[in-house]
């Protein structure tokens, strides 16, 4: 584990922005932390970078704990803060050059890694501008190598693709798996599919809480369940469904039955069997897929 | 923290504002001491520059604001403050690069007033009649001066995100520090003034500027840039 969040709890005057938020994030994994607007994910990335104090709670970067020295932790973390924000009235390379140096790298490794990071980020055509002449996308990408220059063990993404045209977020998605290969990377995002497309692990959260976490597998099984809907004119009972997959009565009363199944054409063909053998007068069958947008949904607004 | 300070000097020097003000401060001083009638050494009769030192303190109240007012309020406007904040360096490093890049700017803003100790030696009669020991030591109160004030400055750029607010309350800050305590002591009776008095700028730089370096007075001042360094750090602890 490089990255262990325990409990972590903080108030903003009468508002509860994290509300003991734990989970953690192991090296070569992609982490997406998801949730809608307000959430608490910038908190969280905010106080784990030593930008906000918590309440209470503790993080655990790579074996010391960040909280008590943040300090000692930050030259392992590359951060690129919600927005981006930069020194618009300097030039790229005098910008990194600039970064490196705070974080007290030497003006050899500085060299070396502003070429490997302006290639890897592609930015050879923009290096010698200046960053407030660069458009949203490269920006983004300078903000990149920023975060990245000083080789950092732990990577924390604030919302990297917010605002990009789709050309640019499929760079930086591409970029930021690149990236990932031997560090622990985190980045939040309030889009689903951002998350499918990048991450092997997941943590969902909201209002602060951390409704769901775990590898993107394990969440997309329970999520790759379908449900059936049968309707009949007759009233339906269901212990009749029992082998089937879990069942309950729908709005329409006793004449509708949900049935929430792991294989649904093994479930259709016994749906019909049951149908026939019974001579039920069938109204309607329906499928409707669960994608992992309405389990995040279901999610978000369980509460 | 070497590169922090680097980077806050071009920055002064990569827009024109920069310039700008420089440029305004030597023309306003030059004015006063070789232009304007009631103040100009010209007219003076005497070789010494007793109104570049009385003067400079003045033009002191609104440069050195206008060059600290950015420092760190520019920061936190563009948010490239969680930048600074997340690094490894400490507040304290960030407050002194930034500190000592304003010191430099002072002192670049101060080093063309050089020049006029040199012609004024060469008006003297005879040429090169001029009392060097009490050049430099006005001078150097007005280098210790300008350090207050650039302290000062740095704390009222702490405040707030906005820069002009920030000019404002270190003009401000600097006139109160600088004139205030003089004219309270004015006002108030007895024993008091003597205590408002020595809080006041202008008397610690009026006694430097005789040409004695007091090492009390030197120390008042060094005190004062410790207090307002401190304050900023403080300040940006709590934010």
């Amino acid at each position: 584990m490089s990255l262990q969040v325990a409990q972590l709890s903080k108030v903003y005057g009468s508002q509860k922005a994290l509300d003991q938020v734990s989970f953690s994030a192991s090296p070569g994994r992609i982490l997406g932390f998801l949730g809608p607007n307000g959430a608490g994910k910038s908190t969280t990335m905010k106080i784990i970078t030593g930008f906000l104090a918590a309440d209470s709670g503790s993080v655990t970067v790579l074996g010391e704990d960040a909280l008590a020295h943040p300090k000692r932790v930050s030259a392992q973390i590359g951060y690129l803060p919600e927005n981006n924000p930069l020194y618009l009235d300097t030039y790229v390379r005098e910008f990194l050059a600039f970064s490196g140096g705070i974080y007290g790298m030497k003006s050899a490794d500085i060299r070396r890694r502003t070429e490997e990071l302006i290639r890897k980020t592609g930015l050879q055509g923009e290096q010698h501008k200046k960053i407030g002449q660069l458009s949203k996308g490269y920006r983004q990408r300078v903000g990149l190598a920023r975060a990245l220059l000083h080789n950092p063990a732990l990577v924390i993404l604030d919302e990297p693709t917010t605002g990009l045209d789709p050309n640019q977020l499929v760079e930086i998605r591409n970029l930021i798996l690149e990236i990932a290969e031997d560090k622990t990377l985190i980045f939040s995002t309030h889009i689903m599919q951002e998350v499918e497309a990048v991450c092997q692990d997941v943590v969902i959260i909201n209002q602060g809480k951390i409704l769901s976490a775990g590898s993107l597998a394990d969440l997309k099984s329970t999520s790759s369940q379908s449900e059936l809907i049968l309707e009949t004119e007759e009233m339906l009972e269901l212990d009749w469904f029992a082998g089937i997959g879990t069942a309950s009565f729908g709005s329409q009363g006793q004449q509708e039955v949900l049935l929430t199944v792991s294989d649904p054409a093994e479930a259709r063909r016994t749906i019909l069997q049951v149908v026939s053998q019974r001579q039920l007068n069938l109204i309607r069958l329906n499928q409707q897929e669960k994608t992992l947008e309405t389990r995040f949904r279901e999610i978000t607004q369980s509460l | 923290m070497k590169s922090l300070f680097l980077k806050e000097i071009t920055a002064f020097f990569g827009s024109l504002t920069g310039y700008l003000v420089l440029v305004l401060f030597l023309v306003a001083l030059g004015l006063i001491v070789w232009v304007f009638p009631e103040s100009s050494v010209l007219d003076y009769g005497y070789a010494d520059l007793e109104s570049l030192f009385a003067y400079t303190p003045y033009v002191f109240t609104f440069l050195i604001p206008a060059i600290s007012m950015r420092s760190l309020a520019e920061e936190r406007r563009a948010g490239t403050w969680e930048l600074l904040q997340t690094s490894p360096l400490s507040l304290i490093q960030i407050v002194l690069a930034k500190y000592l890049a304003l010191l430099v700017l002072v002192f670049l803003a101060l080093l063309p007033t050089l020049g006029y100790a040199y012609s004024i030696a060469l008006l003297g009669n005879p040429p090169g009649n001029i009392d060097v020991a009490a050049f430099f030591g006005s001078w150097l109160g007005l280098l210790m001066i300008g350090a207050t004030f650039a302290a000062v400055g740095l704390f009222s750029s702490s405040l707030t995100s906005q820069q002009v607010v920030a000019f404002v309350l270190g003009v401000f800050l600097c006139f109160v520090l600088y004139f205030g305590f003089t004219a309270l002591a004015g006002m108030v009776p007895g024993a008091w003034a003597y205590w408002v008095e020595e809080l006041s700028l202008s008397y610690h730089y009026t006694s430097l500027s005789r040409g004695v370096i007091d090492s009390r007075d030197v120390f008042f001042l060094l005190g004062m840039i410790w207090v307002f360094l401190g304050l900023t750090v403080l300040r940006l602890k709590i934010k």
